[in-house]
């Protein structure tokens, strides 16, 4: 067995699996310490994904798979730095996710998010980098950027909108509405609804049963079946650089970071 | 479809139950966060496991300034 252990992650390979552990509280917010594991992480799925078949994502925290972008970190950075600085800032940060995002996305092994409570906005769309969404019956899915002045910026919209409906994507991005597993997976975003705390074990199940089938035609499957939106991924980071310097977003962050609540996810 | 009173009892037996609360304890005008003891991460907790229990959907911001049980009941009695 393979293993690696960073400050807000972990990785191993067991059985051909490579399984990427989220272990960073409160939730898993994905600041810059997560994105340099992230970042370190990706650099080695190249050798690690010569001895894999799969590749599962999932959370040791009880509080869910990801809440999504730091957001006290952002109001900070925002804080210290001038309107400039602050925009090219947050434009290489986003250059930076997108690399790690689109890494897993084109990853010539089958990978498979396995999650549970919350999956909110950078934490979906990481989820959504996966060919697969595995979710505990008491998963819940939200993009909540909207109420940042914001639009979700770690690729989400277009990877939602390859994987369903228009409609579900409006529904989603203008409400800022969190459904449950059930309703994802009616919706079609969700492949499996394990019960309570078994989204892992269904995930191990679902990669050992991937292992059975010829590689080179699983990845030849993938890339047929599941391309890259590149262009709309670069549009959305212009859209969200645009966005995020208006003082909306500030007032939005503010907000956030000043609420009594330590976990104030509910809108 | 139930009486807002029935619902109500649902929603005091479920939220007991679930937060290890005595049942006697919970009053229909009770603000759950402070008597249940959670925040509003656990709240999005007790809200799916309302959907299932009431098989509904109940978006999240329609429970934006409920904090008691009746109101609550009210507004799945609403989408029974």
């Amino acid at each position: 067995m393979k293993s690696y252990e960073a400050k807000t992650l972990s990785w191993s390979v067991v059985d051909g699996t490579i399984e990427l552990l989220l272990d960073h509280a409160p939730c898993n917010e994905i600041g810059s310490t997560m994105l340099t594991d992230l970042e370190a992480f990706v650099a080695s799925l190249g050798s690690l994904q010569k001895e894999a078949h799969a590749l599962i994502i999932s959370s040791s925290r009880s509080e869910g798979f990801c809440a999504g972008a730091d957001l006290r970190e952002l109001y900070e950075r925002s804080q210290a730095l001038r309107t400039s600085e602050l925009a090219s800032a947050v434009h290489e940060f986003l250059e930076r996710i997108h690399r790690v995002m689109n890494a897993i996305d084109e990853a010539p092994i089958t990978t498979i998010a396995a999650v549970h409570g919350v999956t909110f906005g950078g934490g979906f769309e990481l989820a959504l980098t996966c060919d697969l969404i595995i979710a505990d019956k008491m998963a819940r899915f939200c993009f909540p950027e909207l109420r940042l002045g914001l639009i979700p910026g770690f690729g989400g919209v277009p990877r939602l909108k390859r994987d369903v409906g228009n409609a579900v994507v409006r529904d989603l991005l203008l409400t800022g509405r969190s459904i449950n597993a059930a309703k994802a997976q009616a919706v079609g975003l969700v492949s499996q609804v394990a019960a309570e705390g078994e989204a892992l074990r269904v995930a191990r199940a679902t990669a050992a049963q991937l292992k059975k089938f010829d590689r080179a035609t699983a990845t030849a499957a993938k890339r047929f079946i599941k391309p890259v939106p590149y262009e709309e991924l670069r549009r959305e980071i212009e859209i969200f650089c645009e966005l995020f310097t208006r003082p909306a977003v500030e007032a939005g962050l503010r907000k956030f970071v000043e609420s009594a609540d330590a976990l104030p996810y509910l809108p | 479809m139930g009486t807002l009173q029935n619902t109500t009892e649902q929603i005091l037996e479920l939220a007991a139950q679930h937060f290890k609360v005595p049942r006697e304890k919970l009053a229909p005008d009770d603000d759950f966060f402070k008597k249940l003891g959670i925040n509003s991460l656990q709240a999005l907790d007790l809200l799916t496991r309302l959907e299932q229990h009431f098989q509904i959907e109940l978006p999240d911001y329609e429970l934006q300034g409920v904090s008691d049980f009746r109101t609550l009941a009210e507004r799945i009695q609403s989408r029974l």
